[in-house]
């Protein structure tokens, strides 16, 4: 089944607008290898996308790392968004609906989390942010 | 970066994105558009976008926006060629594109520009131009 195709862990840095594009086709061939449907391929891409670019516009930059995870029934797509940026002060407001600091339309952080099966934030006033998000075949 | 190209049909402006879009070359896009709709006195915007994967919340900003400006600039936007699977993603991210009309493909969009500019018209249907002894009353 894995035949021909690498599910190595890949990385991509993201330092610029031309990488967020870089990390949405990486995620896309990950999420094609383990065999997403064609709806959570798409749904995956476009939270992958939302949050490359809050990576790069709020943390700075960073890196998405992206790896095949299988519980044993199932595979799926899990990808990390580390930056070393400034923290998310007020986590809970940064997920609500429409709040922005940089301009956008607020709805990056807490569309992507409905997009994906699991979403995990940890972040530190100063430190950085690391969003884990985990899409599973069905 | 790359650039979208813009397409005149007639007095309609045709863009088909064919690539997947930087942020700089969606906003670039925008700008252009808005530059040639002033240029050629265009009534109306078709973005294909069948060739896009996904639209994430920037890109449907940039609908939205392009529709705005369009709209001030007395031309409409019609998006056509929507997948189905970003449609679902689109309205699970929160994105309503308000303000935006969608058509299944560029030839219901065409049409449903040129329906829309004879509506608009009404009855004027003859006025192709405002005639110079009406400037002249309403001076």
């Amino acid at each position: 089944m894995t035949a021909g195709v690498d599910l190595s862990p890949k990385a991509q840095a993201i330092g610029s607008d031309e990488d967020v594009v870089r990390v949405r086709q990486l995620v896309r061939t990950v999420a094609v290898a383990v065999k997403l449907s064609l709806v959570d391929q798409t749904k995956l891409v476009t939270a992958a996308s939302e949050l490359a670019r809050n990576t790069l516009i709020y943390g700075g930059g960073g890196n998405a790392e992206v790896t095949v995870v299988d519980d044993g029934r199932r595979r799926g797509v899990r990808i990390v968004f580390a930056d070393s940026g400034p923290g998310i002060p007020d986590l809970d407001l940064a997920l609500t609906d429409g709040y922005t600091t940089g301009g956008g339309l607020g709805l990056g952080l807490s569309g992507a989390r409905r997009l994906v099966d699991e979403f995990i934030v940890e972040t530190a006033a100063g430190k950085g942010t690391r969003v884990t998000v985990t899409k599973w075949s069905r | 970066m790359e650039r979208v190209p813009v397409l005149k049909i007639g007095d309609i402006l045709l863009v088909s994105i064919q690539i997947d879009m930087s942020d700089q070359t969606a906003l670039a896009l925008q700008e252009d558009l808005a530059e040639r709709i002033v240029e050629i006195g265009a009534h109306g915007v078709v973005i294909d976008i069948t060739a896009l994967d996904i639209v994430d919340s920037f890109v449907g900003r940039m609908l939205s926006t392009i529709a705005s400006i369009s709209k001030v600039l007395d031309a409409e936007t019609v998006v056509v060629g929507m997948r189905p699977a970003v449609a679902i993603t689109l309205v699970e991210l929160g994105l309503s594109l308000n303000g935006i009309r969608t058509a299944l493909n560029v030839e219901r969009g065409m049409k449903l520009i040129a329906a829309s500019r004879e509506n608009d018209l009404g009855h004027d249907e003859e006025v192709k131009d405002p005639e110079p002894g009406q400037a002249a009353t309403s001076a």
